[in-house]
């Protein structure tokens, strides 16, 4: 009774300033009433097509190269592969003959339209939050693409991760299906953001650890997660040391988004690829909502960096000789980088985190910030897999941190090898 | 009150001047030990140079080959390639996925513009039956195997044509090897229809062998500079290749 009162208390307010989320104060499955609302309005579609950046959708849907929206990307997990389906309306083998309900099951139950239970490595885990009238403006959009015919490729998962009953079983324990419910106490920029950091961005499936059976942490808290097989560290949004962003001024927050470069530094790697499919394409609302809600996270700073051990004189100097030789050409004597083009290394807290995967990866493979329409001619790092020995690597990473003012620990040889591999 | 606040007044414009100073030599030490950085294409793309070279003029490992001076339109191609997943590298693959055709563009562009000597051809290191089969495909083709020549596509200077066919003269023996191989296998691809993928599966291993070997004893015409057009109507169909360039249907 009371739990009702509230609820529908909190529907008065927040259905008054947000009439967006106020479908899902109602049963979430009850506004399209099974009817198929045809892709006519194109201002639906164009709220899908939006919607569609915010998820990222393509990004998985598409094979590099190939057909935009036609699936067959494969998605390399602990468990084996699995691979993304076409989403063109293709009758046979896209979703021609899905309807706006089946597309809902999928979306917020993990469910097939023939009733199978879908992998979630398509992340119904976050999509799950997303209200009704999203998932109709989706649909929309995507009976609006030009059919592919492009047969789905089988999964490739050992047993039991291959079987209906195991992924029962997981559901069973991680799985919970419920639209975004607004927190009537926050304001509405902050549940704006919460409802995208938390629902279509899925931001937890890298930017928390997953456990023995992939299944993510903790989500919400956003506490950072080595990316199984892909071997990036998607850092904590809550920790100072690593990507918290509670005491950046917003616009900071907003530019990294929307650029992939900020005054507080660059976007490499997976995410890099997100900036660019994703989230330069948002709105400047959206973007300061998505800001908002990041910065109000809790503040978590229980990951105290180990002091580094002082190393021996021989090998600091020959560390020092290595960074002298290569890198201090762009990031400066003291790592004090080239404001606006080299990022500073001292102070970098990318580069002093753990598990020291990004630096590694980063030395390893080179890199560039993403070419978006704010930072279209990113200047690019070079790789040093091909110059450098993994015992140079080990020791020139070690040098920057724990040098001007850094103190993380070092990283071995075996560190470097481990990354090396997934450049093969 | 006003007392105690001379002297106070009187320290304050020599905390001010020495505060700027500070600040002054503070950023002077800044401004000696920031590296100098030109805000130009060349320093954007030291991503690349660091494997191919210094400007692009190949790397002395013998692998990365040359990108200086090679066609705006065949370099860019192969950025293409490289980024969606037609050509595997898994290095120039993680490196290029976040940038954009446009940007892509320039940068080939960049290097295409660069003027800068060869060097010395290699040494040959095959036996001279070898090199004369090398030379015999080259120049020659095999028709017997359906293999044309070199030189029908890639000019007889072996230079290239502007803007997409890249010159042969001067590439390293291992990089020849690998891509026809590559070709061969299905592990390079280019855009459909895929020519060279067509050649390289007609030929032999020994076959790719031998034009490595004699390609790369070959000297660099001077200048090296890619054809603007080519010597012959092209009577091969390449995805990439201007249509322009193509001989006429009933001329194939």
């Amino acid at each position: 009774m009371k739990r009702g009162l509230f609820a529908l208390l909190a529907a008065a307010i927040i259905g008054a300033v947000l009439y967006i989320f106020l479908p899902a104060a109602h049963d979430p499955g009850s506004t399209a009433a099974g009817a198929d609302r045809t892709a006519a309005d194109a201002g639906l579609v164009a709220r899908g097509e939006y919607l569609a950046r915010a998820g990222n959708c393509m990004g998985c849907h598409s094979e590099r190269g190939g057909k935009p929206w036609a699936g067959g990307r494969a998605i390399d997990t602990s468990f084996g592969t699995v691979y993304t389906s076409n989403l063109t309306p293709d009758p046979r083998t896209g979703l021609g003959q899905w309807t706006a309900d089946d597309f809902w099951n999928a979306l917020h139950e993990g469910r097939s339209r023939d009733g199978h239970l879908l992998y979630p490595a398509f992340p119904y885990t976050s999509y799950t939050r997303v209200t009704r009238e999203d998932a109709d403006a989706l649909w929309a959009y995507l009976r609006s693409l030009p059919a592919v015919e492009q047969a789905n490729r089988p999964h490739a998962l050992r047993f039991p991760y291959d079987t209906q009953a195991a992924l029962a079983a997981w559901r069973a324990l991680y799985f919970k299906a419920g639209v975004f419910e607004p927190d009537a106490t926050k304001p509405a920029d902050w549940n704006r953001g919460a409802y995208l950091v938390q629902g279509l961005g899925h931001c937890s499936a890298c930017h928390a650890s997953r456990n023995a059976f992939g299944a993510s942490e903790d989500a919400d808290r956003l506490a950072g997660g080595l990316m199984p097989v892909q071997n990036w560290y998607a850092p904590s949004l809550t920790s100072a040391h690593e990507a918290g962003v509670a005491g950046w001024p917003r616009e900071d927050v907003v530019a990294l988004l929307r650029d992939g470069t900020s005054a507080r530094g660059s976007v490499v790697g997976p995410m890099a690829e997100v900036v660019l499919g994703s989230t330069q394409h948002l709105s400047a609302a959206d973007l300061d909502a998505m800001a908002v809600y990041l910065q109000s996270l809790p503040v978590t700073d229980d990951l105290a960096l180990e002091a580094a051990a002082p190393q021996d004189e021989d090998v600091r100097a020959r560390a020092a000789r290595l960074y002298a030789d290569h890198c201090s050409d762009c990031h400066g004597e003291h790592g004090e980088g080239v404001k606006g083009i080299y990022p500073a290394l001292a102070g970098n807290r990318t580069v002093t985190m753990n598990p020291p995967a990004n630096p590694l990866r980063i030395v390893l493979g080179g890199g560039f910030a993403p070419a978006t329409a704010g930072n279209p001619r990113p200047f690019g790092m070079p790789p040093f897999a091909t110059r450098l020995s993994d015992e140079e690597i080990a020791l020139v990473v070690s040098h920057i941190r724990s040098s001007w003012g850094n103190a993380a620990t070092p990283v071995s040889t075996l560190d470097v090898q481990r990354y090396r591999g997934n450049l093969r | 009150m006003s007392k105690s606040s001379t002297p106070s007044s009187r320290w304050l414009p020599s905390l001010a001047a020495r505060a700027a100073l500070a600040v002054l030599s503070l950023s002077t030490a800044i401004a000696e030990a920031a590296p100098i950085v030109e805000d130009s294409i060349a320093q954007r793309v030291q991503a690349c140079t660091g494997c191919h070279g210094a400007e692009g003029r190949a790397a002395a490992d013998g692998y990365y080959p040359r990108i200086a001076g090679k066609p705006a339109g065949y370099l860019h191609n192969q950025l293409l390639n490289f980024r969606d997943g037609r050509r595997q590298y898994p290095l120039m693959s993680e490196l290029l996925q976040p940038l954009s055709d446009d940007y892509l563009l320039e940068i080939a562009r960049h290097f295409s513009t660069l003027e800068l000597p060869y060097p010395a051809p290699a040494r040959p290191a095959a036996p001279q039956a070898v090199l004369a089969r090398g030379e015999q495909l080259v120049r020659k083709g095999d028709d017997s195997k359906k293999i044309p020549a070199c030189t029908g596509c890639h000019g007889d200077r072996l230079t290239g044509v502007a803007p997409a066919i890249p010159g042969l003269a001067g590439l390293p023996r291992d990089y020849v090897a690998a891509q026809l191989s590559g070709w061969k296998s299905g592990i390079r691809h280019a855009d459909a229809p895929d020519c060279m993928a067509q050649i390289a599966q007609r030929m032999a291993p020994d076959d790719i062998n031998a034009v490595a070997h004699w390609l790369s004893v070959q000297a660099v015409p001077a200048g090296g500079k890619p054809a603007l057009a080519p010597d012959r109507p092209l009577t091969i169909r390449c995805g990439g290749v201007p249509a322009t360039q193509m001989a006429p249907e009933g001329a194939r």
